[in-house]
């Protein structure tokens, strides 16, 4: 680690922070219907979707209807994706000519695309046509995207307001969060990635001649716009195989660190919109300071692991300056690379600038960590705060019990239906993951995938669980994921991770809604302290963490130790 | 039903024109004219022919021209049908090694790569493979090694590669951000155009 290397870090997060604040202002603005300076060009086309879709946006939905319009919307979005993805062959805009997807690979990409996680069973430049890159995978960027605000603006309402059976209207959020604020940051982010080497064309690949007169087909296509939203909406699914990795994906150093800016900055900002929306600012900051002291002790962790190097390959005679190398392009340094890895998975975004398959161990027990903690550091666009507010009941809860009292947050006392629903949702991850990735490990089919041996393997069928229903998406590479029974339970664990968990969130909501706002008394607990944020990153490792300590243990754990020993597999 | 089936149906439709259509094709559109180069993949030329993008490696083997990193790239196996086989630096088909810290084969590969590059201690990134198997880079001090090889090879006094190394090093962006590197293409470019 050096002094310039953690400049560089802190650069990157002060832009974040700065720019959150503006930004979640807005959202909360937008939230709630009031005018913008964006509405004179957009107010129009807003006001004629709602015409076609024959939607009343000033009509509120209790959580039943708003659950079920945001079901109903989801499941048409899988259709048309799923459908589109097998008929690729025969539309337009394929100059590579590629078949359409097989059933149980598009099976799989859909549900990805539609719950915002964007696991990649495919490789984006020898799969998907440019027809499917525009009008299907970058959509549901940004419709999953948008989805995810909506829903936590839905559960926030239930804090702000006493005694509602109301939520707001999901059409009307998801219509507004996708024109006036996922739409303009990408067209903004998306020029300055072209300017930045990006390449935005619809024209094939292009065949070059090399110094030593060998041929290089060179892969492009429409890039730069799918991958700004693909960042500031979370969703991390990369147009080429390698994601951002790839020198059209992440040019250089700058590119790399407006990308990090670009998928922190909308789940910092929720935090902002939040405190605005309930009239109470500090308890934004205190929610927001929890997910950036976690995110800042993940980069640390990643970043020593990793400049220190692979102490196998320095006894091979390999030099130390550079740091484990493996898996890594020389542009970005291992500092960008740190602070990359531990946002897009503690962001549920799961783009890569660096193959966590070749990181130490311990460098690469860091990601799988925090996507196992539950995704709200700072978590997935909209589904970092409902998952983040959900820790904040437990906790409530948690300190209830301690000091005897009645819990309650923001003047909404938390009851048992409250903190069922709660268990139930925080539940779903662990059961989920540790479930599938045990089937799996005594599963010939299954272990047939590895590309490793050893606890290297386990880890690698661990993380891919855990990125699916963590609803994050990135991918220990070496694993082959294109088979029916991976494409298949990766699919149902998407589902899980993002429905079995959003319905009792907003059953949450709806029970929270119709409570009334007790006034602060003296027997009420602060939740707007430094003590109160501690206590919640407390209930976030232990509730969260704990339970994935075994297998940790037996994966990247087991290999450190193995590693110091010197043996290989 | 229809208050569920017909705004789900239309706004999909609604969505799929406004951010899969209308706006990528849009700043397609505008991308190619205000930035023509970055747009098309930032090509090089020669003598009217394509020849590689600045941003993308390329293999080179010879002893007169730098080497960029190993590149775990494949290709399918035309003569064993469902295979691959290596084809280092195939930019229609990114990809790592994916190889474990504790992977057996991977640190035969490095001590291979330390032997052929020696003598230790080797720059890391001369003896690893890159992530996207397509890194256009190399380190200062991986290039500072090969200048000796690349000199002879050419018949040409090493101050003279020496300085084309240095008027291709690319430094930190803003002056912070990322590593100073090398672009191994722009430099075997400059080099053909001593002669």
């Amino acid at each position: 680690m050096t002094i310039l290397g953690w400049a560089q870090i802190a650069l990157v997060l002060a832009c974040v922070l700065l720019a959150a604040i503006p930004t979640g202002r807005f959202i909360a603005r937008v939230a709630a219907g009031e005018r913008t300076f964006l509405h004179p060009i957009l107010g129009p086309v807003e006001r004629a979707i709602y015409a076609l879709a024959g939607v009343d946006p000033m009509r509120g939905q209790d959580w039943k209807g708003y659950a079920l319009a945001m079901l109903a919307f989801s499941a048409a979005g899988f259709g048309s994706l799923y459908g589109l993805l097998r008929l690729q062959g025969v539309l337009p805009l394929n100059p590579q000519g590629f078949d359409g997807m097989p059933p149980y690979l598009a099976f799989n990409t859909a549900v990805s695309f539609v719950t915002n996680t964007n696991w990649q069973a495919y490789s984006g430049e020898v799969a998907a046509s440019y027809l499917s890159q525009m009008a299907g995978l970058t959509v549901h960027n940004f419709v999953s995207a948008a989805t995810g605000i909506a829903l936590a603006l839905a559960l926030s309402r239930a804090f702000a307001a006493g005694k509602v059976s109301q939520l707001g209207n999901f059409w009307a959020d998801l219509t507004r969060v996708t024109l006036y604020v996922l739409l303009p940051l990408s067209v903004v982010v998306g020029f300055a990635f072209v300017a930045l080497g990006m390449p935005q064309t619809l024209g094939a690949y292009v065949e070059a001649s090399t110094l030593e007169g060998a041929q290089q087909v060179i892969a492009l296509g429409p890039v730069a716009f799918q991958v700004a939203i693909k960042h500031l909406g979370t969703n991390g699914g990369g147009f080429f195989g390698v994601n951002a990795l790839h020198p059209f994906e992440g040019a250089n150093a700058l590119t790399t660190s407006l990308q990090i800016w670009c998928h922190q900055v909308i789940p910092f900002a929720l935090c902002v919109t939040f405190g605005a929306m309930v009239g109470n600012r500090r308890q934004g900051w205190v929610l927001l300071s929890v997910m950036l002291g976690f995110v800042i002790a993940a980069t640390a962790a990643i970043y020593a692991a990793e400049a220190a190097g692979n102490p196998l390959h320095l006894a091979a005679g390999v030099d130390a300056a550079l740091g484990n190398m493996e898996g890594k392009d020389v542009r970005f340094g291992q500092a960008l690379v740190a602070l990359f890895t531990a946002t897009t998975t503690g962001a549920s975004c799961g783009a890569v600038n660096a193959m966590f398959d070749s990181f130490t161990p311990l460098g690469g027990m860091v990601p799988l960590f925090l996507i196992q903690l539950g995704e709200v550091l700072p978590g997935g666009v909209g589904s970092g705060l409902y998952g983040m507010l959900i820790f904040v009941l437990l906790a409530v809860f948690v300190a209830g019990l301690m000091v005897g009292r009645t819990p309650e947050f923001l003047g909404k006392k938390v009851q048992a239906r409250e903190v069922k629903l709660a268990m139930l949702a925080v539940l779903v991850l662990p059961a989920t993951i540790l479930g599938f990735a045990a089937i799996s490990m005594v599963l010939p089919a299954a272990l047939s995938s590895l590309a490793n041996q050893g606890p290297h393997g386990l880890t690698e069928m661990l993380y891919a669980y855990t990125s699916a229903a963590g609803n994050n998406g990135s991918a220990f590479g070496g694993l082959t994921a294109d088979t029916p029974w991976l494409d298949t339970t990766l699919g149902i664990a998407m589902l899980l991770g993002r429905f079995a968990f959003v319905v009792p969130v907003m059953a949450i909501a709806g029970s929270l809604a119709a409570k009334v706002k007790v006034p602060e008394g003296t027997g009420t607990f602060p939740t707007h302290t430094p003590l109160f944020a501690g206590l919640l990153a407390g209930v976030i490792l232990i509730l969260g963490g704990l339970q994935f300590l075994p297998s940790l243990a037996l994966g990247p754990l087991a290999e450190h130790f193995v590693m110091l020993a010197a043996k290989t597999f | 039903m229809n208050t569920l089936l017909r705004p789900a149906v239309t706004m999909v439709v609604a969505l799929t024109a406004i951010t899969g259509l209308a706006m990528p094709l849009a700043m397609t559109g505008i991308a190619q004219l205000a930035f023509p180069s970055q747009g098309s993949g930032s090509l090089i030329e020669r003598d009217g022919k394509v020849i590689g993008s600045t941003l993308i490696g390329q293999a080179f083997a010879g002893e007169r021209y730098f080497h960029g990193r190993p590149s775990a790239t494949t290709e399918a196996d035309s003569e064993n049908e469902g295979k691959t086989r290596a084809a280092p630096y195939n930019a229609a088909a990114s990809a790592a090694s994916q190889q474990g810290p504790t992977s057996k084969s991977l640190l035969a590969s490095v001590r291979e790569r330390v032997e052929a590059n020696g003598p230790a201690p080797v720059p890391a990134d001369a003896v690893t493979a890159s992530g996207s198997g397509l890194d256009p880079h190399i380190s200062p001090a991986n290039a500072a090694q090969q200048v000796a090889r690349v000199a002879a090879a050419r018949g040409l006094p090493a101050e003279r590669v020496q300085a084309a190394v240095a008027a291709n090093t690319e430094g930190r962006e803003l002056g912070l951000l990322g590593e100073p590197r090398v672009n191994v293409l722009r430099l075997n470019l400059a080099l053909d155009a001593l002669r």
